[in-house]
């Protein structure tokens, strides 16, 4: 639809989509500011001191950067499978499993240069994250499972791996205090930008949002997964292999998590360690539902949802809240997009 | 192994399963009525922050439990609006009630998160006086306990007969057809979810006051999942839902015992047991069972106009 429309229509709807998200937003933060004046809190203060902190500084602006290239990531791997009318609501274990596979690289082969060493440890992790999601895929495929509750089980099962892992054969050595890997060698490292934290993985996620909008856009498999989308039934008379796409689907999504987590890892961290992920996979959830899986608005619901995970963080420093906190704000975002009937509404599974 | 272990283990099966068999019950009425809610852990959660909080500052457990099922009933409530009311999206809206769970009982809990209370009080088995103090420790139930199997029979019998039951079956299988015979699938859906709502509360106090005691964020784990997962284990009935509840209380205990005894297995490892075995149940019961599912299960009623 969007094709056959001029370019200047197009921004229209892109300009008014932005506008009713600011208004929807504003209403979930009133909403959330009354909430916080019921516990007692200063929301005004808790707001300012959050844009100071994020918006206000160029070291603030650059840790937005990077709590953002996760997301972007766990965005994709929602938004993807969400076009077939699937919910995808594995992100967080996903995500975990692909730090996993991709921390197995970088522990097993240090002497490895990183022209080899990297991209093999991103795309096991990528392996990781699609393999995790193999089984809600196969099961939707087969019509046994919905995808939502398996996905959502397998959440609370991939963390525990990875604190077993992380508490058992690849504890450090070196570190008895906390409980982590050893440091990754230098070269299984992804490089940073400008000398802040920001490394090529926010590029990467870019690249893969751009990729996924292309794709969706300009493609045949994207025409035939919005038809999937549109009307199963009909898609499945014309031809097109649907129980094929829900698994590539969901195992692409899947992979896009689990770069989430190596990127993490190998990005920011350098070191395995059990939590590293304040629900990432969860928020991707959000940002991709709240964006309606269009590239464009989710760089930048990514980019608010950064702010809003450190403004949690900033809460959780200065005025004694829970860092969950934040979850009230994107889930009250996400309740008047839902009540609102007239924006797009997605099809359920 | 000896007998206090085997005991044991009944005992810790039997007060890990009362949770999960008021929650399933709750998931039951409302799919019963045509609404998934994934929203069940967020609901618990939110409940059981309440109910331990109210403890803490009465010191009655039993007004924790009240508050605890008020609070689940309200938390649903507003979830039902956006399915009912909004008719929007019930898996979304349920994930969106998780996600506001998930914040809103660590914000409410959060004063309370070392706190220490008196859990609900609890009564031996009348009958055991000859078993020795030991053994007979272990048939100590508490009131919620006491009461789980005469709810879900209650809530056997309601369903399935009395007319209230008949008219919010008839809603779950085909909307449009009970408006035609005379109902309002709008105000049955409500009351549904509202009685979810509550029983998720009674769950969740069950946890957090009768149980463990404590208050922690992410106190339920994914129980509210795998209560939904029991529902379909149990093909939408409450008397299967208890058989569900126990079995996975047993794995939940089963899993508590091997940790203690000592096995050499990773307790990380251990705790993927119960979701482990929920995953399981799925794949074994998800498909054959489909044609014991509500026929507008998840569907929106789009009101009698159109």
């Amino acid at each position: 639809m969007a094709r056959a429309s001029p370019d200047g229509l197009r921004w229209m709807r892109l300009l008014g989509g932005l506008a009713r998200s600011v208004v929807v937003f504003a209403v979930a933060l009133i909403l959330f500011g009354l909430i916080l004046v019921a516990a007692g809190k200063d929301p005004v203060r808790a707001i300012l001191e959050t844009l100071r902190s994020t918006l206000g500084t160029g070291y603030g602006l650059s840790e937005v950067l990077v709590k953002m290239t996760p997301l972007l990531l766990t965005a994709v791997a929602v938004a993807l499978p969400s076009r077939l009318g699937l919910i995808n609501v594995g992100g967080e274990g996903q995500l975990y499993m692909g730090a996993c596979f991709g921390t197995w690289v970088a522990l097993s082969f240090p002497p490895w240069p990183a022209g080899l060493l990297l991209p093999s440890m991103l795309a096991m992790g990528m392996l990781g994250g699609g393999l995790w999601a193999l089984l809600p895929a196969w099961l939707r495929a087969r019509g046994l499972v919905n995808e939502t509750i398996t996905t959502l089980l397998m959440n609370y099962v991939a963390p525990s791996i990875a604190t077993f892992l992380i508490y058992g054969p690849w504890r450090s050595p070196f570190n008895s205090m906390y409980p982590q890997t050893v440091d990754f060698v230098e070269a299984a490292r992804l490089p940073t930008l400008f000398d802040t934290r920001v490394h090529v993985g926010l590029i990467a996620a870019l690249a893969l949002v751009a990729l996924y909008g292309f794709v969706m856009r300009a493609t045949r498999w994207g025409v035939e997964i919005r038809a999937i989308g549109g009307n199963p039934q009909a898609a499945r008379r014309c031809g097109i292999p649907v129980p094929s796409y829900i698994v590539a689907a969901l195992c692409l999504g899947g992979a896009a998590a689990g770069l989430a987590g190596i990127v993490e890892v190998a990005g920011l961290h350098g070191r395995l360690r059990p939590g590293f992920s304040p629900g990432f996979g969860y928020m991707g959830f959000l940002i991709s539902w709240l964006s309606f899986g269009n590239p464009i608005g989710m760089v930048v619901m990514s980019f608010v949802a950064a702010v809003i995970s450190l403004g949690g963080d900033v809460l959780q420093i200065k005025q004694g809240l829970p860092y969950a906190v934040v979850n009230i704000l994107l889930a009250l975002t996400l309740y008047v997009v839902l009540a609102r009937p007239s924006l797009p509404r997605r099809r359920g599974a | 192994m000896n007998l206090l272990a085997i005991l044991g283990l009944l005992s810790s099966a039997v007060f890990s399963g009362t949770s999960l068999l008021y929650a399933a019950l709750g998931e039951v009425i409302g799919q019963r009525a045509g609404i998934v809610n994934l929203g069940l852990e967020g609901i618990m959660l939110v409940s059981a922050s309440v109910g331990f909080g109210v403890t803490v500052v009465t010191g009655n457990p039993y007004l924790g439990v009240a508050a605890s099922a008020a609070a689940g009933g309200l938390t649903n409530l507003l979830f039902g609006y956006l399915v009912i009311t909004r008719r929007a999206n019930q898996l979304a809206s349920g994930l969106a009630t998780m996600f506001l769970g998930f914040g809103l009982s660590a914000l409410i809990g959060r004063p309370y998160v070392a706190a220490r209370i008196q859990g609900l009080p609890r009564f031996s088995l009348p009958g055991l006086s000859g078993l020795p103090a030991l053994s007979r420790s272990q048939f100590e139930f508490d009131a919620l306990i006491y009461l789980a199997l005469p709810m879900a029979a209650l809530i056997w019998w309601a369903l399935f007969h009395t007319r209230w039951g008949l008219g919010l079956r008839a809603v779950g299988e085909h909307p449009d057809a009970a408006f035609a015979s005379g109902r309002d699938p709008g105000w049955i859906r409500y009351q549904a979810v509202v009685l979810g709502g509550v029983l998720s509360g009674l769950a969740a106090a069950h946890l957090s006051i009768a149980w463990t005691m404590t208050w922690a964020e992410y106190m339920t784990a994914g129980r509210g999942f795998i209560a939904v997962a029991l529902v379909i284990f149990s093909k939408w009935h409450p008397l299967r839902a208890v058989a569900g509840a126990l079995l996975f209380g047993g794995a939940v205990a089963f899993q508590l015992l091997l940790q203690a005894i000592g096995l050499n297995v990773s307790p990380f490892l251990l705790d993927t047991l119960p979701y482990g075995l929920t995953l399981l149940v799925l794949i074994l019961w998800g498909g054959t069972r489909r044609h014991a599912a509500p026929a507008g299960l998840g569907r929106v009623y789009q009101g009698a106009e159109q």
